[in-house]
């Protein structure tokens, strides 16, 4: 679900191919009927946006018959765990949890808590400027619990208040009949997908569910996927070969670069972004984000070494490792609001590598908006893509909405270094790290990232070398001396992989993260990388041939953390360390050796920790995991059925309609996300939805999406030739059902409307498409794939023009996979009649006055 | 002959490059690897063609203010004003408490985007250096 | 063309250097049309990108068909038999109009049919037994190879476009800039290099398999029988023996469903034995118009 992996990922789709060959039952649920759909075994087409529904009636299914996984539940998860009397669930306040300030659109989070735990866990105000970063945002890491242990639990899950009863009238209303009314999928079909994921799980079977930003781009992404480890837990899948929730990533390192983020709100592995909340106290940020239990009892260890890293002799035991030094995150930083705070020139200067929003984000014309109005933009690409372009080539200049002279940003193109040119690590979607070795030169000024980004904090360092303002201290007392060489002084690629695994006071490399102190002895740039140059090896560059090596391949690359392939590996024995079955054994205890054994994998727990072992009093950190607790990042080393905190929308996934639908909510009074960021301004309206007036203006579920044959926004694929000739020109898919109710021709051109602009593409009437009956009406879908843009071999009209900016409040990702267009015959007006014909539907639909 | 991996997508196919005279001549895929076993889809069958793709920029272009064309200029200069440019609006934005009185010691003032297509070592240094420079907008495709 | 050219025969010409007959066995029934083998022998053979099509509405399909710049080629189809769907004609309109009843009178919905097929399948030169045209080839430069597959020499092609309507298959094709013809060489330079032809070692899904042919034409017995046995009523091989109007195939395919459907002759002949029943581009098409909503994308539609 939410995945097209054949199409997006067909080389890890031979997998998929190699165990339905061998037994494995594939099932697709997606709104079209894709090539991956064209290779399983079962297709179910679902309304867009309604995967809660879906998945709510699979966990009601499960429950009402019992199916769950026993033992796995009542030992691994938190069914057991009581609640807080005090909370309440959607089903009592029509949609909402208890805790909703409603001027806020924010949550205060106590009441959904472990009953006997305190209180005190934010949200509320912070979250009322669409604050959910630093501090505040990171519960999950938060929870404090004495020796690990939720206070109160019932180990039959008979008690009202424990999270099993919860979940079961939190979904009791998620029948089958409810499925196809809200998703369109027949009673029958969602039965039979229901019930071979039950009969494919347990002691001798497992079944993964595979995602990718079908899920993600949703007003209620975090909660969908939430929703899918519900029913992981609840089917033992979790942990364990063959299990698992697969997030399919679409860029080449964009795990690695969540990992060592260039994000706002982290820092490498995963630390919080200090807010100012905690003053210069890095104890007190400890104290703030890390729970005392867990994997992140250590996080003190794991920060103060990556400070040293960074600051080096300047970061002593005394001055908080130089915590002080690091900007402090109070605010939504994200990219949209970022490309907002452009808009309103708070924002002035702007620097883009290897990616194109002018293409790739959201309601493209707010993006070259917001770029009109800097100051100065640097963009880095191997091609001269359309955000480097768009002071001269852009809809907008060709309707006359903007004037070349009249935009004032002053723009730096610089070529990039491809892949070939240069050394360097790609993690990919596995966690795995892979590194790739420099194969020729860039030529002329092509260069590499790491080249740019050393050469010019080089140069700034040495402008501010004489400075005595205290705020470049910072800047001029960071480690920043990598070796170089070559003819472009290119910083040793290899050294920063060192720097990252880091080293010990005696300047041998740290072996695993389990060696790093909070005394200022160690340094690591990413704790979770600790080990990715053990022995003062490369692990990332390990090419052991699979041949010699067993399936699970632990001598090619790396995986962090502790090139661990299979996460919380450890639940895939029983309590007492087992294996399930002989036919599922993956991790197991010795008693003779008193260690934990695996079939090639590292377990992802202590390995000498025996199934038995309970927390002494005043336990800490991974002293504090029970020995049959597999979930060791959690304070209670548990998997959560129920999430008490680190969530802004609630501890369970309820449906709720997308931003713009043609549909009202059928379960709840509540209609979207009462928790979702909407940005109210001119430039970015929003479609009527579903009981609102003019919603008729927009009848059609618009839903965007990739093609094999494309990468994201072109820029890697629109410039290769045996690429672009593959889809040379944007289309739209329809059913031939929409195709006669608006008169489209297939083969020919229809335009696409939504109230932030209209774009043209050639018309392909399939049957692929297929209008979904809902409740007692049929709902249209229009496909669009989005990879085009004015650049390059083959160009067309971008998809992202129509979309608006609607975020999901725990991650700020866009709702780019469901939003509501008209579609007619023909091709789009030219020149100025084109804002005016956007500007006439929004009239319409009583957006503007008339 | 020199091995890397795929530039498209997660999935990291291994892909060995092949070069004479200092040139990419061919990308295949690599059969020792675990994740692709040698097997590559369009993208990365087609690896050669986007490294040699005459699309491909060389040398940096410059536009100012208000200008109508891209004009030349040395990459060495290029990098010079740039560095100007973010010393010159770092400080301008410059805050370094809040209404409250607690540190921020921050710019809002720039904001660096991308990071998906890039090697985490080069992310490490960006992260580094501008959190150092009291960036906080630094952002990347993952919220794409 | 006063004198006959001598033709290489396989094995005998070749003597001690002969090589087993080498093929491809191309497994429709895994082939998830990603189109990688294209790409991967466009890269190989450093073949231009094809004459820009545009968007052509065949499915996914704009490369069109096998010629000069495209040596692998991969066809789309869609398919659905829903009630009645066959009396519609093939008209979408129509389909449109018969399925708008459906769901007014409830006889079924889209979500409850289970009709719907999306075939994909790469094509490729079938490296004839006998292969009609090498043996119009007036000047020899198309030759059987010690590896018994059918190579074009581009230094010696003098673009006399003969064999260009001998192949039953519409394979060869002029380029248009010189008019010398290009086909696949199942990677003649690859080979001799014991390296697998490009398109087999891309393929994501091993839906294109090379190997000795008669290994081959074994795995491919079994492959049918499993999925024979697993209910592939119209899964079928597809020039996979020795008996048909070309005398076997170095390259065949597991199909499942009629040959026309995929727009390739049902029976092949070898134009040289017969010149009669060629089975031309129109022949293909019109074939290609038989099957269900297939009529949607077929060729020449605007």
């Amino acid at each position: 679900m939410g995945s097209n992996m054949a199409e997006q990922h067909p080389v890890g789709f031979q997998w998929v191919i190699e165990a339905k060959e061998r037994g494995a039952r594939v099932m697709h649920v997606d709104p079209r009927f894709t090539r991956t759909s064209a290779m399983a075994d079962l297709h179910a087409p679902i309304r867009p946006g309604t995967d809660i529904a879906f998945l709510g009636g699979v966990i009601n299914y499960i429950l009402q018959g019992q199916r769950e996984f026993g033992d796995y539940v009542r030992h691994y998860t938190n069914a057991r765990v009581i609640i807080k009397p005090e909370f309440r669930d959607t089903e009592d306040l029509d949609g909402i949890f208890s805790g909703f300030v409603p001027e806020d659109r924010a949550y205060m989070v106590s009441s959904w808590g472990y009953a006997g735990t305190d209180g005190e866990l934010t949200a509320g105000k912070k979250e009322q400027t669409g604050d959910v970063s630093g501090d505040a945002s990171h519960g999950a890491h938060g929870m404090k619990l004495e020796r690990g242990d939720p206070p109160e639990e019932d180990w039959t899950l008979q008690d009202p208040n424990c999270v099993f009863q919860i979940l079961k009238r939190h979904y009791a209303r998620y029948t089958p009949e409810l499925v196809e009314q809200i998703t369109g999928v027949k009673r029958e079909r969602f039965l039979e997908i229901a019930e071979t994921l039950c009969a494919n799980s347990g002691r001798e079977r497992t079944g993964a569910i595979c995602y990718a930003v079908g899920w993600t781009h949703h007003t209620t992404g975090v909660q969908i996927i939430r929703a899918a480890s519900i029913v992981q837990l609840l089917l033992g899948n979790i942990g364990r070969p063959g299990g698992g929730i697969l997030a399919l990533r679409g860029h080449a390192n964009i795990q690695g670069s969540t990992d060592i983020p260039t994000l706002y709100d982290i820092l490498p592995g995963y630390i919080p972004m200090p807010h100012p909340d905690s003053e210069d106290d890095f104890d007190r940020f400890v104290e703030l984000n890390g729970p005392d239990t867990g994997a992140w009892g250590d996080l003190k260890s794991y920060a103060a070494s990556m400070l040293k890293a960074w600051w080096g002799d300047a970061a002593t035991p005394a001055n908080g490792f130089a915590y002080h030094y690091l900007p402090r995150v109070d605010g939504d930083h994200s990219h949209y609001p970022m490309m907002l705070r452009m808009l309103d020139r708070k924002t002035t200067g702007f620097i883009v590598m290897g990616q194109n929003p002018v293409v790739g984000s959201a309601n493209s014309k707010l993006q070259r908006r917001a770029l009109a109005n800097l100051d100065w933009l640097v963009v880095r690409d191997t091609v001269e893509i359309e955000t480097a372009a768009f002071w001269y080539d852009s809809p907008d200049i060709e309707s006359g909405e903007m004037r070349t002279e009249e935009i004032g940003t002053e723009v730096f193109f610089l070529p990039a270094a491809a892949h070939t040119e240069k050394d360097g690590s790609f993690t990919n979607t596995q966690r795995l790290l892979q590194w790739h070795f420099k194969a020729v030169e860039p030529r002329e000024d092509c260069r590499s990232e790491l080249w740019f980004a050393y050469h010019l904090g080089r140069r700034i360092r040495a402008k501010l070398a004489s400075s005595i303002d205290p705020k470049d201290r910072p800047i001029l007392d960071l480690t920043w001396d990598y070796p170089t060489r070559g003819p472009h002084e290119e910083p040793d690629a290899e050294a920063v992989l060192q720097e990252i695994n880091g080293r010990h006071a005696d300047g041998s490399f740290v072996s695993r993260y389990q060696e790093l102190r909070d005394d200022g002895s160690t340094t690591c740039g990413s704790w979770i990388h600790a080990g990715v140059y053990a022995d003062g090896v490369n692990q990332a560059a390990r090419k052991k041939p699979h041949t010699e090596q067993n399936w699970i391949a632990p001598n090619w690359g790396w995986a962090w953390p502790g090139n661990r392939h299979i996460l919380y590996n450890r639940a895939s024995a029983d309590p007492d360390g087992r294996p399930w079955s002989q036919r599922k054994r993956y991790v197991w205890w010795s008693e003779e050796e008193g260690r934990w054994h695996s079939l090639g994998d590292a377990p992802d727990f202590e390995p000498d920790k025996a199934p038995g072992y309970q927390p002494p009093e005043g336990a800490k950190g991974m002293e504090a995991i029970k020995g049959s607790s597999p979930f060791i990042l959690h304070p209670d080393g548990l998997g959560w059925l129920y999430a008490a905190q680190g969530l802004v929308d609630g501890p369970l996934p309820t449906h709720y309609e997308p931003q713009e639908s043609p549909v009202r909510n059928r379960l709840y009074g509540q209609q979207a996300n009462p928790t979702r960021q909407e940005f109210h301004r001119p430039e970015n309206p929003y479609n009527p939805s579903a009981g609102q007036p003019g919603a008729e203006v927009f009848p059609f579920v618009l839903g965007t999406y990739r093609l094999t044959e494309h990468h994201t926004a072109g820029g890697m694929s629109r410039t290769v030739a045996h690429l672009a000739e593959l889809q040379p020109e944007l289309f739209c898919e329809v059913s031939p059902q929409l195709a006669a109710e608006r008169g489209l021709e297939h083969g020919g051109w229809a335009t696409i409307v939504s109230s932030r602009a209209a774009i043209e593409a050639r018309v392909m009437v399939t049957e692929r498409v297929v209008p979904l009956r809902v409740d007692d009406r049929i709902v249209h879908q229009v496909g669009l794939p989005y990879h085009w843009g004015r650049k390059g071999l083959v160009t067309g009209d971008s998809a992202n023009e129509l979309l608006p900016l609607v975020l999901d409040k725990n991650v700020h990702i866009s709702e780019y996979k469901v939003s509501t267009c008209d579609i007619r015959p023909g091709r789009r007006p030219r020149g100025p009649a084109l804002a005016r014909f956007v500007a006439d539907y929004r009239r319409r639909a009583g957006l503007e006055p008339s | 002959m020199v091995r890397s991996i795929c530039p498209y997508c997660a999935v990291g196919c291994g892909q060995k490059v092949f070069v004479k005279d200092e040139r990419v001549v061919q990308i295949e895929g690599d059969r020792d690897s675990p994740i692709s076993r040698g097997r590559l889809c369009p993208k990365g069958a087609a690896s050669a063609g986007y490294v040699n793709s005459p699309l491909r920029e060389q040398k940096v272009k410059y536009r100012p203010p208000h200008g109508t064309e891209w004009q030349e200029l040395e990459l060495e200069t290029a990098m010079d004003m740039i560095a100007e440019r973010v010393i010159g609006t770092r400080e301008e934005s410059w805050e370094d408490v809040n209404g409250d009185g607690q540190p921020l010691r921050r710019t809002l003032g720039f904001a660096v985007l991308g990071g998906a297509t890039l090697d985490s070592e080069e992310n490490y240094l960006i992260k580094k250096f501008f959190s150092a420079a009291g960036a906080v907008s630094i952002e990347n495709q993952a919220r794409i | 063309m006063s004198e006959p050219l001598e033709i290489n025969v396989w094995p005998g010409s070749y003597g001690a250097a002969a090589k087993p007959r080498m093929g491809f066995f191309t497994d429709t029934s895994i082939c998830i049309g990603c189109k990688a083998c294209e790409v991967a022998c466009k890269e190989w053979n450093q073949i231009p990108a094809s004459p820009q099509q545009g968007f052509t509405g065949h499915s996914y399909d704009n490369t069109v068909d096998l010629g000069a710049d495209t040596w692998r080629h991969v066809a789309f189809i869609e398919q659905r038999k829903p009630v009645g769907l066959d009396s519609a004609g093939g008209s979408l309109v129509d389909a449109a109009a018969l399925h708008q009843l459906i769901d007014e009178t409830g006889l079924g919905t889209y979500q409850e049919g289970d009709g719907l097929r999306w075939l994909m399948a790469s094509d490729v030169c079938k490296h004839c037994t006998n292969a009609a045209c090498l043996e119009v080839c007036p000047t020899g430069a198309l030759f059987r190879t010690e590896f018994d597959t059918v190579v074009v020499q581009e230094d010696v092609c003098n673009g006399c476009g003969y064999c260009v309507p001998a192949c039953p298959f519409g394979v060869l094709d002029q380029r248009e800039e010189d008019g010398r013809v290009w086909k696949c060489t199942l990677c003649y330079d690859r080979l001799k290099d014991d390296k697998e032809p490009a398109c087999a070692q891309a393929c994501p899904t091993n839906s294109i398999q090379f190997g000795e042919l008669t290994d081959l034409r074994e795995r491919a017995d079994r492959r049918l029988n499993k999925l024979t046995e697993a209910g592939a009523e119209h899964a079928q091989l597809y020039l996979a023996g020795d008996e048909d109007g070309i005398g076997g195939a170095g390259a065949f395919f597991l199909l499942l469903d009629e040959p026309e459907v995929y727009g390739l002759p049902p029976d092949p002949v070898d134009t040289t034995d017969d010149l009669g029943s060629i089975w031309g581009a129109a022949g293909i098409a019109a074939a290609a118009l038989a099957g269900g909503l297939l009529a949607a994308f077929a060729r020449g539609r605007p």
